[in-house]
């Protein structure tokens, strides 16, 4: 195939100034990721006692390192950089200039914010984790750098509206694609959720940092930033659902079961992710238990669309399993495409998100909340989730989305190294994860450096398990570095060619997309309101019936 | 919006399940007292030493084999260390931070709760089992935080 043939094919799917932004946001997610899973890899063997840390580095500030790379870098630009992407293959192939520079401009403050961000850290000036609990104090800049990363992405999510409504400009009165909705209401979620966050960064956390206030209202600071801290396992989570509504049928050669049931889940998934922040400060005191349990129950009604969407996935995977010859009960599940891994690793992410879903089931509970608050299991929890279901389905996004914007072919070598990678990286997280979870229900607690708690029995009894962890996390170490050598070679050394951007059309044509579903005033009325009643009160108590406040204090 | 027949008995099954669940976890609450530690009390944190009861912290007896612990945490311990009870002793921890937020957890038992700096929490248990119960800090604290634990220890001779 001839260059400028390559070329023409590539532009049609996503123009080169939509991919070189795109590109440029993963470039990022990828770069936090490397160095996020060696520190990753070091506290799994730390724990276990296997190792020790070099030349004084202290366990905290590459945990920090971690938790922030990964929760907080890695995510947020690898789904910015995805978001665009398929906003342009899905809104004819660019993006309006608008949104080009709100999307470059987005990605400059957020490299800005990680930069400063990871300089405080390597200082150890900022050893608080990706949490930042007041009242211990991490340099200005390090708040400083997090508000520009969230400001960046907010910048960036403007771009992604912008994108919408002129689509919806130049073809009033019909219904957006799917991937356009679903990529707004990702970043409608972000918008509403930061707020929390931007609010304890800029009015709390920077001032007193800075010594203008002397003391911080610590309960205030938790909750504002939990406020944000459940909807951003959601924004992980939304992009993976688009990619597995959207991108999988056409992947496995079937239709997406029904745009409007998508759509709606979305809806639901924007409304009942915020109001439950309460769910992670169930263990505090001064917070009531009624308004405790009012959050753990808008939390479990999630249950509706995430059951919504495994129905949908499902029903592709079988209708499109029996369409190719599958037969009896479970046939069809032998039939669907387990060789390609742009199928595979994504299926697999899915599979793991049943027990991680369950999980979450018990961590939501008022009562055993009480068993697995704060020990390693909530660890083990979210490597399943972010970890592994999440995770799997970016890397699975990006063996073709790589090569598709760079104008490469995804070869049956990489497929099959990227199967070999899915499968290291799923038994590295059953190993960890599972060691994880095991235990925290022996009560063994997370964020911790290697201790025996001056050799008592019962932290001595955990040590074999916190070496399988340690084991775990060299598989996980294995998995990464084979994933970026692969990246590395997708972006600047596999073959010219074409890779499909896979999109997948609706299979029920004959259905009518509600109107209902793009009347966004409707939707952020309703999500505020349901904020106003579950924060509403608790908020204004919290500010109210202040205890004294805290003064700053480094204790690392 | 058109639903499949199977989808909506699946939306009714794990309605239902939702249903059900969130009644059995509001029963628990209400009827059986099961709330998370949710005291609302509150302290000065910078005068925790002088503001009773933390000024004399310890063990106190207020019933039979029924006793009050007033502990505070600090980095990177807790006051009083290696408190002993009597096996069968019902414990009503009342905890508070000097400094930063801490944990305050016991394996082994449903003992778990924040510690927050401005605020008094409060956790009962019963020990009927003897033994050395680890006390631990399960909420990250700063340089010491996995050195931050101590000791309750159950002893065998009490009335059981
Ligand atoms: C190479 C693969 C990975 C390894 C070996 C690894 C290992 C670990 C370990 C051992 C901890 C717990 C440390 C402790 O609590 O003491 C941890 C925490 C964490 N990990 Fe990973 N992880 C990996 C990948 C990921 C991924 C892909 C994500 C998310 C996208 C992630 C997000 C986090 C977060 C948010 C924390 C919590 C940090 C905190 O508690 O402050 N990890 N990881
Ligand atoms: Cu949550
Ligand atoms: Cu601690």
């Amino acid at each position: 195939m001839t260059t400028e043939k390559t070329l023409s094919l590539r532009d049609r799917q996503v123009d080169q100034a939509t991919s070189r932004l795109s590109l440029a946001y993963l470039f990022v997610a990828f770069s936090a990721f490397g160095i996020a899973a060696l520190a990753g890899m070091l506290q799994a063997m730390v724990r276990g006692g296997l190792i020790t840390l070099p030349g004084g580095i202290n366990y905290y500030q590459i945990l920090t390192a971690h938790g922030v790379l990964l929760g907080l870098v890695f995510t947020t630009f690898f789904i910015i950089g995805f978001l665009f992407s398929g906003m342009a293959r899905t809104t004819g192939g660019s993006l309006p200039v608008a949104a080009r520079s709100l999307g470059w401009s987005g990605w400059s403050l957020m490299v800005a914010g990680t930069l400063m961000g990871t300089v405080t850290i390597l200082q150890n000036d900022a050893s608080v984790l990706y949490t930042f609990y007041a009242p211990m104090k991490a340099s200005p800049l390090f708040y400083i750098g997090m508000a520009l990363v969230v400001v960046g992405s907010w910048v960036a999510g403007w771009g992604i509206f912008a994108a919408y409504r002129r689509w919806r400009r130049d073809h009033q009165g019909s219904t957006s694609p799917l991937f356009a909705f679903m990529a707004v209401a990702t970043m409608l979620l972000w918008q509403i959720a930061t707020l929390g966050v931007a609010i304890e960064v800029l009015f709390q956390l920077i001032p007193w940092s800075l010594g203008w206030v002397p003391e911080v209202n610590v309960l205030l600071s938790r909750t504002l930033f939990w406020y944000f801290g459940h909807p951003l396992v959601y924004f992980w989570l939304m992009p993976a659902y688009i990619s597995w509504y959207i991108n999988i049928p056409k992947i496995i050669g079937g239709r997406i079961f029904s745009d409007s049931l998508a759509r709606l889940s979305f809806v639901l998934l924007i409304l009942f992710s915020i109001p439950v922040g309460f769910h992670h400060q169930l263990m505090e005191p001064g917070i009531s238990a009624g308004w405790k349990l009012v959050h753990v129950i808008l939390t479990l009604t999630v249950v509706i669309p995430s059951l919504m969407t495994a129905f949908s996935l499902f029903a592709v995977f079988e209708t499109t399993g029996r369409a190719k010859g599958g037969r009896g009960l479970f046939g069809w599940f032998g039939k669907l495409p387990w060789k390609d891994v742009r199928f595979f690793a994504p299926m697999v992410g899915m599979l793991m998100f049943i027990p991680a879903g369950t999980g979450g089931i018990i961590n939501a509970s008022n009562q055993l909340n009480a068993v697995v608050h704060n020990t390693i299991w909530v660890t083990g929890h979210f490597h399943l989730t972010v970890g592994t279901s999440v995770a799997l389905t970016f890397f699975g996004i990006a063996y073709w989305l790589i090569p598709a914007l760079t104008g490469r072919r995804l070869t049956s070598t990489v497929n099959r190294l990227g199967i070999l990678q899915t499968v290291f990286w799923t038994v590295g997280m059953l190993l960890m994860s599972g060691a994880m979870h095991y235990l925290g229900l022996q009560g063994a607690p997370r964020r911790t450096d290697y201790t025996t708690y001056f050799d008592h029995s019962t932290a001595l009894g955990w040590m074999p398990y916190q070496q399988l962890m340690g084991i775990g996390g060299l598989f996980l170490f294995l998995a990464s570095v084979l994933l970026i050598g692969i990246l590395i070679y997708l972006g600047f050394f596999a073959p010219k060619g074409f890779t499909e951007y896979p999109i997948g059309e609706n299979g029920d044509t004959a259905e009518v997309t509600p109107r209902i579903l793009e009347r966004w005033p409707l939707w952020i009325g309703l999500s505020a309101f349901l904020i106003a009643v579950a924060y509403g009160y608790p908020i204004y108590e919290l500010i109210q019936h202040a205890p004294p406040g805290s003064p700053p204090i480094r204790t690392w | 919006m058109h639903l499949h027949r199977y989808e909506k008995m699946w939306l009714m099954f794990g309605g239902g399940a939702l249903l059900l669940f969130v009644i059995i976890l509001t029963v628990n609450a209400y009827a059986m007292g099961n709330m998370p530690p949710s005291h609302m009390q509150m302290i000065e944190p910078s005068k925790v030493d002088e503001t009773p009861p933390f000024d004399k912290p310890g063990l106190r007896q207020i019933g039979e084999n029924e006793y009050e612990l007033v502990m505070t945490s600090f980095v990177f311990g807790y006051a009083p260390a290696n408190v002993e009870i009597p096996a069968g002793a019902t414990v009503h921890f009342i905890v508070t931070s000097k400094d930063v937020v801490h944990g305050f957890q016991i394996p082994g038992t449903n003992v778990n709760t924040m510690v927050l700096p401005g605020h008094i929490s409060r956790v009962t248990q019963t020990f009927a089992e003897p033994g050395e119960y680890l006390i631990l800090c399960n909420e990250y604290c700063g340089a010491g935080h996995h050195v931050m634990a101590t000791k309750l220890i159950v002893a065998d001779e009490g009335k059981e």
